[in-house]
């Protein structure tokens, strides 16, 4: 055991217990807060997978703007009531806890035979690549197309958030 | 930093993906309230995420962490209007549970 593996073991854990808290807390409340706990252990991954850039922005963007937003939105409409209301009898989650479990299994079945077993370290050049320069240096030359694309995605939801919102108060 | 010891087998990082996407489906299967539903499907792009991110940092090529970035930035769009419709919906009907928002089912 090195130190490597233990640390992943317990981010990995945080995340899981954390990801099946959030899932199962009724208060939507502590399931928010319970999702940017797993963000956080994610970027910590992130981090030890020489990641920084992505570690930074799953920590400003995820953690920081969407979770925010989903707070906002769910102290705004002030589900007081819906929380007390019963969920869906048994026999269904039973039905969609044994999908899951198919889900997982056939993704770890995948796992095994896709011949990834080989790869035991990272790369080395990994170190150089998560950084904001050389992200940069790719997404400005190669992905300049889609970089530009994407804020057309961004402008298109500015705009469709605009009129949902808006919608109803006339 | 750099990654010189022997490191941690890739198989470890997909398989917690694996995990991760599997909560996030009981998530949007059992849960009837739209941001909880919501929150799961952000809990499976988180997934996906970390897989594109191992598979880029072990085959030593960024294109894995780009498309990262391309995820977020749909991801943040896809819930600021997904957030907005559950509003207009909450508005006109009072409620997010999703088993009681069901006209466009036939």
């Amino acid at each position: 055991m090195n130190f490597e593996s233990i640390f992943l073991f317990v981010v990995a854990g945080v995340a899981i217990a954390s990801a099946i808290l959030m899932v199962t807390r009724r208060n939507p409340i502590m399931s928010v807060l319970f999702l940017i706990v797993n963000f956080f252990c994610l970027a910590l991954l992130y981090l030890a997978l020489n990641a920084q850039f992505i570690a930074i922005i799953q920590i400003l963007v995820y953690a920081g703007a969407i979770m925010v937003l989903f707070l906002f939105v769910i102290m705004l409409l002030n589900l007081k009531d819906e929380r007390s209301r019963r969920e869906k009898p048994g026999y269904t989650k039973i039905i969609a806890v044994a999908l899951a479990c198919i889900v997982l299994g056939e993704l770890l079945v995948s796992i095994v035979v896709s011949g990834t077993s080989g790869l035991l370290a990272a790369s080395p050049l990994a170190a150089q690549l998560g950084t904001v320069e050389s992200i940069g240096k790719v997404m400005f030359s190669e992905y300049l197309l889609p970089f530009e694309v994407t804020s057309i995605v961004l402008l298109a939801a500015i705009v469709g958030v605009v009129v949902l919102a808006k919608r109803g108060s006339e | 930093m750099t990654v010189a010891s022997p490191g941690v087998p890739l198989n470890y990082y997909l398989t917690l993906g694996a995990i991760l996407f599997s909560i996030g489906v009981v998530g949007v299967l059992t849960r009837r309230n739209a941001i909880i539903v919501f929150m799961s499907i952000e809990l499976m792009l988180n997934s996906v995420n970390l897989t594109l991110v191992v598979f880029s940092s072990y085959l030593g090529n960024s294109t894995g962490q780009i498309l990262v970035f391309f995820v977020m930035a749909v991801a943040a769009a896809e819930a600021a209007v997904g957030l907005a419709i559950i509003i207009a919906l909450f508005r006109n009907k009072q409620t997010v549970n999703i088993d009681e928002i069901n006209i466009m089912k036939w």
